[in-house]
């Protein structure tokens, strides 16, 4: 591997890592420092390797060396002596060495499930969370997280500044809270992994690698989420069971970017059968206890999804869980597929007087299947529905997609 | 958005003897016109659902079995929909299953 490549690639797995762990030892006060530390260290590993070569192990070397650069700031730093010692003496009964920072794997791993709850607290704003847990918990670069939310860095850089302040404001602690608090805690941390998720799996960048490493971080967050005791709850298993199945289809997806109408044209043979197997697993972990939440139903959809038959039975299914997620959790998209799912189910004429109470009237995807449903019975109507489409759609590719069955009906 | 109760009454909720499938089939007419509303983000909550026995107690601590003596209908169960008017929420009403089991939706605004 290239020494720029290795760096970045260290830098996406370890970046998180260390702040996290410095941001336990000595509190989320300074969470800012412990960046700092972090990307001090690996400037420090760009200079150095270019001279002298890759270190044996680089993950080693830069534990070291965040080590070294962070005891000498807390070391010179008065505040150590005045603020923080006092602090964690009073916090850890036994006269442990404070003073250690450890990069033990079982530290780092409390650390990180800390830090997702602290980043995940209700006093930061929600769309702040996001980024924040972009930043500290999977290590994404301001430039990228601007590219994720199609923003500029000057803004991402506001929204995250503001984040870290109201942490320090509000004292939020490096902790794992008690269970009660995990259990009303744990929805807000599955739901900005779940977003995270869909970010990436949604994603309107044309970045294929972000878009994929988004993916990726949103699984390892919520499968770390699986293996500690308190939060291993059947909603986590059930996000994980959601994202496996949607991202055992990520091969097939890329091709074409449209997925409501696009699915029936995806090759199966580039799903992944080893995740969808994984997906399985985890549903059924997820099968236990009594919550039904909108993970478990969606992951049961996705489920079906991950079958490509086309049967009556497949869709009915599909429709009555597109019909409990609803009541669950209203979105106009969950609309949209459970209007198709009728459709497949019971035909055309149903499916369209049901269509025409949504009133989804910004919304391209409407028109489409608005026009989808007249099709082959008021082709004048099918044609005026997916010109409209067309004047709402987004995308050239979309654009392109829908001129294309226009011209199939004139 | 105003609330809206939708309450189901039905002459008779003895399923005892219905098939399993057409037991099926009636639940998922009734998760139908269910998520039909759903759909148009106009429900607000699932109520309770009232089993068929009963007691009624009456002015002068006199004790019935049900109370479905004197009325044709009894009350099923309920869910509570969002509408901007009565008429609307009427509208939303049309096609439950209640109806077709010779029952009557009620159609009551909410306090809040």
């Amino acid at each position: 591997m290239q020494e720029s490549e290795l760096i970045q690639t260290l830098f996406r797995q370890e970046f998180s890592k260390m702040v996290a762990v410095i941001s336990r030892q000595y509190g989320l006060t300074y969470i800012e420092i412990a960046e700092d530390i972090v990307s001090d260290t690996f400037l420090q590993a760009t200079e150095s390797w270019g001279i002298k070569g890759i270190p044996p192990n680089p993950a080693a070397w830069l534990y070291t060396v965040a080590k070294q650069k962070t005891l000498y700031y807390f070391r010179r730093n008065k505040i150590l002596h005045t603020k923080i010692m006092p602090e964690l003496r009073s916090n850890k009964e036994t006269s442990e060495e404070i003073n250690d920072v450890s990069f033990s794997s079982e530290n780092i791993k409390d650390s990180q499930l800390q830090m997702m709850f602290a980043v995940c607290d209700p006093v930061v704003a929600s769309e702040a969370q996001i980024g924040l847990a972009l930043r500290i918990l999977c290590g994404f670069s301001i430039d990228e997280i601007a590219e994720a939310f199609l923003s500029n860095k000057e803004t991402i850089n506001k929204r995250l500044f503001r984040a870290k302040e109201k942490i320090r404001e509000e004292k939020i602690k490096m902790e794992m809270p008690d269970e009660k608090k995990v259990r009303n805690r744990l929805d807000n941390v599955l739901h900005i992994i779940y977003l995270l998720f869909n970010e990436g799996y949604y994603s309107k960048t044309q970045n294929q690698i972000l878009r994929k490493d988004l993916c990726l971080e949103a699984m390892r967050l919520a499968i770390m989420l699986s293996e500690h005791e308190a939060t291993n709850q059947p909603k986590t298993n059930a996000l994980i069971a959601l994202m496996c199945f949607h991202s055992s289809r990520f091969a097939s997806r890329q091709i074409n970017e449209n997925d409501l109408v696009l699915y029936e044209n995806q090759n199966e043979e580039l799903w992944d059968k080893d995740l969808i197997k994984q997906g399985l697993h985890f549903l059924n972990l997820a099968a236990q206890g009594n919550e039904i939440t909108s993970y478990h139903l969606e992951a049961r959809i996705a489920h079906r999804h991950c079958v490509k038959e086309d049967t009556q039975e497949k869709w009915e299914d599909i429709l009555q869980l597109y019909n409990q997620l609803l009541m669950i959790n209203y979105s106009p998209n969950v609309a949209l597929n459970r209007t198709f799912a009728l459709y497949k189910a019971y035909g055309k004429e149903t499916a369209l007087s049901e269509a025409l109470k949504l009133k989804l009237e910004s919304n391209h995807f409407y028109f489409l299947l608005l026009g989808e449903l007249y099709e082959g019975g008021d082709n004048k109507k099918a044609i005026q529905n997916f010109e409209t489409a067309l004047s709402l759609a987004k995308t050239q590719n979309e654009k392109q997609g829908i001129q294309e069955r226009i011209n199939r009906l004139t | 958005m105003k609330e809206f109760a939708l309450l189901f009454r039905q002459p008779d909720y003895d399923y005892s003897k219905t098939p399993k499938e057409e037991m099926q089939a009636l639940q998922k007419k009734w998760q139908d016109w269910v998520g039909g509303i759903a759909a148009q983000g106009k429900f607000s909550s699932n109520g309770v659902r009232l089993a068929t026995e009963g007691k009624v107690l009456k002015a002068g601590g006199v004790i019935t079995d049900g109370p479905f003596v004197e009325i044709r209908e009894m009350l099923g169960s309920f869910i509570i929909v969002k509408a901007g008017s009565l008429e609307e929420a009427t509208t939303l009403a049309h096609g439950c299953p209640a109806l077709d089991a010779g029952g009557s939706v009620e159609i009551r605004p909410v306090f809040s």
